[in-house]
């Protein structure tokens, strides 16, 4: 059994708590384990860096030197952390100075940075790390004619980390089609769900959830399928806003690709956290009761 | 003698973790202002403020909305033809602008940042009610009631946290903060 440090990160712990469930539960039947990582921090979101960037490597620090102490690479289910976990590690890889003035600071909490756990999203646990031929062997409700908007988002692809394609992906369409669904053409499926302007400039936010909705009805999806909770809560909590802010009369469903996933490896629904969302998930169950 | 740094410069400095190239190193072509999902919201756009920049328009960039918009997509930095980090420079405004505390009145951004920060700094970890006190004093009435709305609905799902979360090592982790800041932390 492959074993991670897992990093839910604070959405998880309340606001996304079903992608934490369905993670878990997905990972399990995958012969994955995702090991809480002891007495994690936030890894600063967007507001930290904001303020001051020497601090908010000083975050995502803690939590790299705490897994490389467990001798486990660390997984992050929300882009969000993804991301800035992954630029602490090569920011503070590629800087001795910033290491070392880091290193310094972390003497506190007895921990030490060296670099030696690498970073990775869950959506890469699944399609690299896992596989989708082992994804496909556990499939026993495959979610046959389910048409799904593969919304990626921003921060599982940008700033580009690698050599990856962060124009033309199709990594999240591969899962989908993997489990059985029908992964629509989405054409705005790389663009920005507002992120924390739903907060902080809530006009043009809303402005841009609308148009990911409507983009996502108009392409025939029964269902938007996300990989970060942001994205999930911006998508499904304020379509009831902008639904009033534009006359507008959008209603779709918008799950985490873990819970579909599940829905495909014959998990209850309810161990997914299926349930707890606003806009009702329960015409995506049909699928699997075929 | 020393001179001191320009404008351009001063932003420059502040991108010594970006990867990128040299603001002054954009040819102005517009790719960043174009693939913005928000520009229509901003004041000057992206291509806007680099050429404010590099023409020495300090006020002018500090007054205008633009980078408290950038939502941090990062699709600018990923096709800007000249490789600069266009994103990794917003935030570098942005932080430029609380260290003068010099932004455009009215905006939410600069608080709920500030806010943000001092709830990591308390309990290691973020708190949804707490950050709220930083927007909604903002909102219309109109806005308010939907804000609450949201909130009672995600409450009944059981998606809010009632009691603010908290690392167990706490002590250490602020500890670690004062030695990145001396005086910070509390």
């Amino acid at each position: 059994m492959k074993t991670y440090a897992y990093f839910p990160g604070c959405s998880l712990e309340k606001m996304a708590l079903s992608y934490h469930l369905s993670a878990l539960e997905t990972t399990r039947k995958l012969g994955v384990e995702l090991k809480e990582l002891e007495d994690w921090n936030c890894c600063g979101a967007t507001a930290y860096f904001h303020v001051d960037e020497l601090l908010a490597h000083t975050l995502c620090a803690r939590n790299l030197a705490m897994a490389e102490k467990e001798n486990l690479d660390l997984v992050a289910p929300c882009s969000g952390c993804y991301k800035n976990l992954y630029f602490a590690r090569a920011d503070l890889k590629r800087d001795s100075d910033l290491a070392e003035h880091i290193n310094y600071a972390l003497e506190e909490d007895n921990l030490q940075f060296t670099g030696s756990s690498e970073v990775r999203h869950l959506m890469e646990v699944f399609v690299h790390d896992v596989g989708l031929e082992e994804i496909k062997a556990k499939v026993t409700r495959p979610l046959d004619g389910l048409r799904v908007a593969p919304y990626y988002g921003c921060q599982i692809l940008r700033p580009r980390k690698d050599h990856e394609d962060v124009e033309k992906p199709r990594f999240f369409e591969n899962l989908l089609s993997t489990i059985g669904a029908v992964p629509v053409q989405f054409p705005l499926k790389l663009w920005c769900c507002g992120g924390a302007l739903i907060l902080t400039s809530r006009k043009s936010a809303l402005s841009m959830v609308r148009n990911l909705l409507q983009s996502a009805v108009d392409s025939g999806a029964a269902v938007i399928a996300t990989a970060c909770p942001l994205c999930q809560v911006n998508l499904e909590c304020y379509q009831k806003q902008v639904n009033q802010e534009f006359g507008t009369e959008l209603s779709i469903p918008v799950m985490y690709f873990t819970q579909l996933v599940g829905l495909a490896f014959g998990i209850p629904p309810e161990s997914l956290g299926i349930g707890s969302e606003l806009v009702s998930a329960r015409p995506i169950l049909s699928y699997t009761e075929k | 003698m020393a001179t001191k740094p320009s404008f351009s410069e001063e932003i420059a400095s502040l991108l010594h973790a970006a990867h990128g190239n040299p603001i002054k190193t954009c040819i102005q072509c517009g790719t960043c202002s174009g693939t913005c999902p928000v520009a229509r919201f901003m004041d000057d756009s992206p291509r806007r403020v680099i050429a404010m920049i590099n023409a020495g328009l300090k006020d002018r960039v500090l007054a205008s909305n633009t980078f408290w918009y950038c939502a941090s997509c990062y699709y600018c930095t990923v096709r800007c033809p000249r490789g600069i980090d266009i994103a990794g420079l917003m935030y570098a405004l942005k932080r430029y602008s609380i260290w003068k505390k010099q932004y455009k009145e009215g905006l939410v951004g600069p608080v709920f940042s500030e806010t943000f920060v001092k709830t990591i700094l308390k309990s290691g970890r973020s708190y949804e009610p707490v950050l709220a006190t930083s927007y909604l004093f903002t909102f219309g009435v109109q806005e308010f009631l939907q804000e609450a709305q949201t909130a009672t609905s995600l409450m009944l799902k059981g998606r809010l946290p009632v009691l603010p979360p908290r690392i167990k090592r706490l002590e250490n982790f602020r500890r670690m903060v004062r030695r990145i800041i001396p005086l910070g932390g509390d």
